[in-house]
């Protein structure tokens, strides 16, 4: 699809905005690939819209009987194909391939799993994985609900809701590297350029050890980055589920005699139930991301492996795509209870309506 | 709203507001400590602590420069060619996914025909299986192509060194999500400016562009704004079908790599860092109100 079209005439304007950059030969050789890259992006979507354009004017001149199919084709049939090649083939392919050995040319049945489960490191792996799938999501949104109620009353409250959600917007990658840099550690006598390692000192502890190499707490203070991308989106969410309870509902609780906290665990909590699973749920696919912190900020060394990134080094660094295959299985097993809850919760929904 | 007062009441109280205060610090000071340090000096950054700067301030954006053209030690290329690869990645892998994702949620909400339920379920149970499931398989396909026994299905395109493998993966992985939403909105548009069409005869591509696009307008513009932040932050796509070069690999993948390269360099790795949460910082913080309400309409409703 990329056209590799004659780079348009911005390149000219864009490098005269920048007379720092012009001067420079690497940076000229940088805004000439730049406008070349653009050029074949635009080429494909301009291709993209077009043949869309294409399609729609032909098929709108169908009548009568085949008009129905013929649009059911045209509407579905792409979002279709995509699913269908891109994740449910896929899908049974890597299960097909988790009970067979590293090419995939013969059958091995469970062995794969064996190895995941008797392997020390492996279960080392394991282990992470289920703290991480626990832990994050439960204190992210434990926290964000708390924070929900209490910012609720506050004046200048969407300051306070932006700030806290901000960090969503932010890339894993770049979150980590914010929180490497809090979690520096110099040794002893030298200064500190790490926020943490300075609090420490500050509140008197002379020699704060290494964050990062510190086990199993570095693993909390993975989980701590997770936690702080994710409570903004539980707080918010579950934020405007409590202002979405009708108000009847309150004025009832309220002549029954519910007041304070007992009006909390009886009238807010089971009104907001079903957002707070949703949270939950979002917030531990989220976590399936975990991969990004683990191999930004220990690669996965110093027992911080988890299950995602373990899954990375034996399919795609050691070429095993059976052993690979096997720990994918393993994560989608860990989640599938929500998926079924999910899909549960979905059917009923569907019937009220 | 009286009523509410009773639990507002419980949560409210100075504790509380100093609580609520002390956790948006918390929440702020880590990436203002990494703006800081991307604009001192390389051998002030190693000596003393960001927060020092605050009250000597000796600012200046040479970091940038270095970063972006000229790279750091032992590294050829600068973050350039990757901050483009992050633009030419989720420009196209959002749009993709937006038209054919409406267009798909159009069908299942007003096309009614069999099976558009077990379609809709099948969709809406993919959206939460993780992506990692897909990747082997799917990486294949692209190198090598789909076979069955001797019969080829799929021949093997080389694809190598393009945007193509990247933008196809993300737009596959976004559907399930994309349809989900959209078509909570668009199944809930007016049925009789639907039929009114229908009986002034306009076809279905008709009444798609004409009403239906433009009444999802705010859909549209929350789920593109969902899609290119997702984009934009990915790392795990992008490692496994753009590779690390700087022909294809975004800014993620670059900036994970320097991550355990650039070691001690902090001046570069907060800059680097910095320029990639720019964009999104940007993106969110313009078009925040669009961004919740999408999320709400995920979320909240179900």
């Amino acid at each position: 699809m990329p056209v590799s079209g004659s780079p348009p005439p911005v390149v000219d304007s864009l490098a005269a905005v920048s007379p720092q950059a012009a001067g420079d030969p690497l940076a000229v050789g940088a805004w000439g690939d730049a406008a070349v890259k653009f050029g074949n992006t635009f080429g494909a979507v301009a291709g993209f819209l077009a043949i869309l354009l294409l399609v729609f004017l032909a098929a709108g001149r169908a009548r009568g009987r085949l008009a129905r199919p013929l649009a059911v084709l045209v509407f579905l049939g792409p979002a279709v194909l995509l699913i269908a090649v891109g994740l449910v083939v896929p899908l049974i392919r890597t299960v097909y391939l988790s009970l067979h050995n590293a090419d995939g040319s013969e059958f091995v049945g469970g062995r794969n799993f064996g190895w995941a489960f008797t392997t020390d490191s492996v279960q080392r792996v394991l282990l992470n994985t289920l703290l991480w799938l626990v832990v994050a999501p439960l204190v992210a949104t434990g926290l964000g609900l708390l924070l929900a109620l209490l910012v609720d009353r506050m004046r200048g409250q969407s300051v306070y809701k932006s700030l806290i959600f901000m960090p969503m917007a932010i890339s894993l990658v770049g979150a980590s590297i914010i929180f490497k840099f809090v979690y520096e550690s110099r040794g002893p006598g030298q200064p500190q350029i790490g926020l943490l390692s300075q609090l420490a000192r500050a509140v008197g502890w002379s020699d704060p050890p290494n964050w990062l190499l510190t086990q199993p707490l570095n693993t909390f203070l993975l989980m701590a980055v997770m936690v702080w991308v994710q409570t903004g989106f539980a707080m918010v969410v579950l934020s405007a589920a409590i202002r979405a309870i009708p108000d009847e509902v309150v004025e009832a609780a309220r002549l029954d005699g519910a007041t304070g906290v007992r009006q909390f665990w009886y009238v807010t909590v089971p009104m907001i139930r079903t957002t707070v699973i949703v949270v939950l749920t979002t917030v531990m696919i989220i976590t399936l991301k975990a991969f990004d912190i683990v191999r930004t900020m220990t690669g996965g060394n110093f027992g911080t492996q988890v299950l995602a990134n373990e899954m990375y080094s034996q399919s795609f660094v050691q070429f095993d795509d059976g052993r690979g295959s096997a720990l994918a299985v393993l994560l989608f097993l860990a989640v599938l209870p929500l998926v079924a809850y999910n899909i549960v919760r979905l059917r009923k929904e569907r019937e009220v309506r | 709203m009286n009523d509410r007062r009773a639990v507002r009441r419980t949560f409210s109280s100075p504790l509380a507001s100093a609580f609520v205060i002390a956790v948006t610090v918390l929440w702020t000071v880590p990436t203002l400590g990494l703006l800081v340090t991307s604009l001192r000096p390389k051998e002030a950054v190693t000596t003393d602590g960001w927060w020092n700067a605050l009250l000597h301030p000796d600012f200046g954006l040479g970091n940038y420069h270095s970063v972006l053209f000229e790279g750091g030690s032992g590294v050829s290329t600068g973050l350039m060619p990757f901050l483009v690869n992050s633009l030419a990645i989720s420009i196209p892998a959002t749009l993709f996914p937006l038209v054919l994702a409406a267009m798909a949620a159009y069908a299942l909400a007003w096309v009614r025909f069999r099976g558009s339920d077990t379609v809709f379920f099948t969709v809406f149970a993919l959206q939460v299986v993780p992506l990692q499931m897909a990747l082997i398989p799917l990486l294949r396909l692209f190198s090598s192509g789909a076979h069955l026994g001797s019969l080829t299905l799929i021949p093997a395109v080389d694809l190598k060194g393009s945007y193509a493998p990247v933008w196809l993966a993300h737009t596959m992985f976004a559907m399930p999500l994309a349809v989900f939403l959209l078509h909570n909105f668009i199944a809930q548009l007016p049925r009789d400016l639907m039929e009114a069409a229908v009986v002034d005869g306009a076809s279905h591509f008709r009444v798609f562009r004409s009403i239906v696009l433009p009444l999802s307008a705010p859909a549209l513009a929350s789920f593109a704004i969902f899609q290119f932040l997702w984009v934009w932050n990915d790392l795990l796509v992008a490692l496994t079908f753009a590779g690390g070069t700087p022909d294809v690999a975004p800014m993620t993948v670059r900036l994970a790599q320097q991550s355990g390269s650039l070691g001690q360099r902090w001046e570069l790795l907060t800059a680097g860092a910095f320029l990639s949460i720019i964009v999104p910082l940007i993106v969110f913080f313009s078009l925040q109100r669009y961004f919740v309400r999408g999320l709400l309409a995920g979320s909240v409703k179900g």
